[in-house]
């Protein structure tokens, strides 16, 4: 079996393009839904065992006994259980609205409370957004390092921005995903999405370098006498099984633990499937292709 | 290496390994031994953010005002019997926070009351009945002389002897009190609380004026240091403010432990299911399922070597690992199964097979331990739990994969074909 992925490469790159395109639209219409993480609030997990209790009678009592103006409410998988979203309160408010809800809903068990102060917030997401710059570049570098021995053959700076590229398009898929689950599934964008983009990206760049390791083997194996789009080719083919079997042995670790995994880990391992999918697709049809693309650019001139 | 030193290898590999399961299983003589450390998102518990208030508190006191009052925090946490409290301080910009993570803790409510209040020193008068030998049996009598009109303490060392000792500087008012209080008690003894509790029990001398007090006596430097830390705590005015909490009820913590344990089982059992047939005609497949064998429980023991607390996002991490220690292994199956079909023998097939897969295993992952080192120096919390669990067992899967694999190839298979 070989299949010539070089030849339809505008096929992926079309493909990933209006992905792409879709994502950063939607980034940019709907935006994502910062969690209490980056800018302070208040996140409150509690079970009611009075069966008779919905979201409803909870949003009802917030705002008409509690007098609470801003809060969202979303019943958690399982009995009775429910997840209610303020802003950053008091230790003296939490203690005062967890009397009041004994008082009228009875026997009522607190999961977990969690409220966290807005400076707080702020300081982690330039943190974050840090972690991710540093990320980037740090990987590029040591592509660039690592893969300079054929830098006769094929610049090693290529290598360099061809992970760039796929990292980009590993990254902006899965927000693009995220924000989807903003707007429809109320997910809130929290510290460990950061940890899944990061992982993604960590996961992406593991791909792409066996693709990219494999090019640089032929190329010192054939000593640029073969034709490179053919080469490249050959190349892709030849580690196929392995990029899919590896995806597909991280997916099975990832979506048992969407599927038994607790709440605070659904989506974080969803987002890791998502990214992990496309961060395998990038590396086969994106990552080999764009090579190409430049390198025929270079021999041209 | 000849076959024998192979073998003896492995065995050496086999036993570490069983000594490694048998300390990480969580109960027997691995519980005794070194217990697991499980984060409050596991166990239950509260993680408690406090702001220091440091605008009182001048530039050269700060860091002695910290370590004082991490030290009081420590105190009173330990007054709820939790097991192992985990007090840490931060400075970010120019805020300093204090973080108290007790795991297990019941109470919640009262450990934040308590945890909050400000400390409280004072001054005692010592009163030994008549008759009494030791000094179990005196009565502390309190004086209205507290930490508030303590300027500053500081260390410093006897110009003779150089030996350390504390100064303390009263304010006007404190230097009156203190001097009726040293008349009343020459010779006897004067007791120094923080929050109620005994740390310091100087003999007075002699009646002192002006509010310059020296503590002298066998210190060790250190000693000194400690005395000056805890009545900076109690004398300076730096109250904390809760500024962020996390509370974890139990038995969603024990919910999780346990799903994620199922979750992370059943990964474990569909990647061995998956590469056993996969990889059947190579005879190899079921070698990453002992390949595995080995990572899980090397990886786990260390990690309880190196005291790391496990919570969600570090089991996360680990399980992870598992799919990319199995990578490894991919890398080299499709290496050997290419060398096979170049027509190569079974053996030098293998041995190829791992020199081919060694440069991307390498270069990959490199790549990962960077994005963990990164992650781990920047940020806190969850995310640097994740990242040094990933880093870790990013690690430890090189050495599986390559070295341990390797071995059980060479000396199963060698002979076979």
């Amino acid at each position: 079996m070989n299949f010539n992925i070089i030849g339809k490469k505008n096929i992926f790159f079309i493909f990933s393009g209006a992905i792409i395109i879709l994502s950063l639209v939607s980034l940019f219409m709907f935006g994502l839904k910062p969690g209490i993480d980056f800018i302070g609030g208040t996140q409150w997990q509690i079970k009611i065992k009075n069966p008779s209790v919905n979201e409803n009678t909870i949003k009802d009592f917030l705002s008409a006994e509690l007098n609470i103006k801003n809060f969202v409410v979303y019943p958690t998988i399982g009995n009775n259980g429910f997840l209610i979203n303020l802003e950053s309160i008091s230790e003296t408010d939490h203690q005062r609205y967890l009397d009041e809800f004994k008082n009228n809903f009875g026997d009522i068990e607190e999961l977990r409370f969690e409220s966290i102060g807005p400076i707080i917030g702020k300081e982690l997401s330039q943190k974050a957004v840090w972690a991710v710059i540093l990320a980037i570049l740090g990987i590029c570098f040591y592509i660039i390092f690592a893969f300079r021995k054929t830098s006769y053959l094929v610049s090693s700076f290529k290598y360099g921005l061809v992970i760039l590229a796929c990292l980009i398009h590993d990254i902006v898929i899965p927000i693009g995903f995220l924000v989807f689950l903003g707007h429809f599934k109320g997910v809130n964008f929290n510290i460990s999405f950061v940890v899944a983009l990061l992982t993604i990206m960590g996961y992406s760049v593991h791909d792409t370098i066996v693709v990219l390791d494999r090019i640089r083997l032929n190329l010192l194996v054939s000593q640029g006498k073969l034709d490179f789009p053919k080469l490249v080719n050959e190349s892709v083919n030849q580690v196929m099984a392995r990029s899919i079997n590896t995806s597909l042995t991280t997916l099975f670790a990832l979506l048992s633990l969407f599927f038994l995994g607790p709440l605070s880990l659904k989506y974080f391992s969803l987002v890791l499937t998502v990214g992990i999918i496309f961060g395998t697709y990038s590396s086969i049809f994106i990552a080999a292709p764009l090579l190409v693309v430049w390198q025929s650019k270079t021999n041209r001139r | 290496m000849t076959r024998k030193n192979l073998i003896l290898f492995l065995i050496i590999i086999i036993v570490l390994t069983a000594l490694a399961a048998f300390f990480v299983y969580p109960k027997n003589f691995g519980n005794k031994f070194r217990p697991w450390r499980l984060g409050l998102d596991l166990v239950g518990g509260t993680r408690l953010v406090y702001e220091i208030e440091m605008s009182q508190v001048q530039e050269t006191d700060k860091s002695a005002v910290l370590g004082g009052l991490k030290e009081v925090i420590e105190r009173r946490v330990n007054l709820f019997g939790v097991s192992e409290p985990v007090i840490t301080t931060a400075k970010s910009g120019e805020n300093y926070r204090l973080i108290v993570e007790l795991a297990g803790v019941k109470d919640v409510k009262k450990a934040i009351e308590e945890v909050g209040s400000t400390p409280l020193l004072d001054f005692r008068e010592v009163s030994i009945p008549e008759g009494a030998e030791t000094l179990e049996k005196a009565v502390f009598i309190p004086t209205n002389l507290t930490g508030r009109y303590i300027k500053d303490a500081q260390v410093e060392f006897d110009s003779v002897t150089k030996q350390p000792e504390v100064s303390l500087q009263f304010d006007d008012e404190g230097a009156k009190i203190f001097e009726q209080l040293t008349e009343k008690n020459v010779g006897k003894y004067l007791a120094v609380f923080l929050d109620n509790a005994l740390i310091e029990m100087p003999v007075v001398k002699e009646k002192i004026s002006g509010g310059q007090a020296r503590i002298t006596g066998n210190f060790k430097i250190d000693d000194a240091k400690k005395l000056v830390e805890r009545f900076n705590a109690g004398a300076l005015t730096a109250p904390i403010n809760l500024i962020s909490q996390e509370t974890i009820g139990a038995s969603l913590g024990q919910e999780s432990l346990f799903d994620t344990l199922k979750a992370g089982l059943l990964g474990t059992i569909l990647i061995l299911i998956f590469m056993g047939f996969y990889y059947r005609r190579l005879g190899l497949g079921w070698f990453s399922g002992i390949a595995l064998l080995f990572y899980i429980p090397l990886t786990l023991a260390i990690y309880k070597i190196f005291g790391t607390t496990m919570t969600l996002a570090g089991i996360a991490g680990f399980i992870l690992s598992i799919g990319m220690a199995v990578d490894a292994n991919v890398l080299i199956f499709e290496g050997i199964k290419e060398s096979s079909k170049r027509g190569l023998n079974y053996g030098t097939a293998i041995e190829e097979g791992f020199r081919i897969a060694w440069l991307p295993i390498r270069d990959s992952n490199i790549s990962t331990m960077i994005t963990c080192i990164i992650l781990y120096y920047i940020t806190t919390g969850f995310v640097k739990g994740f990242a040094l669990t990933l880093l870790i067992g990013v690690f430890i899967s090189m050495f599986s994969a390559i070295t341990i694999t390797r071995t059980i190839l060479r000396v199963f298979i060698r002979h076979n074909k």
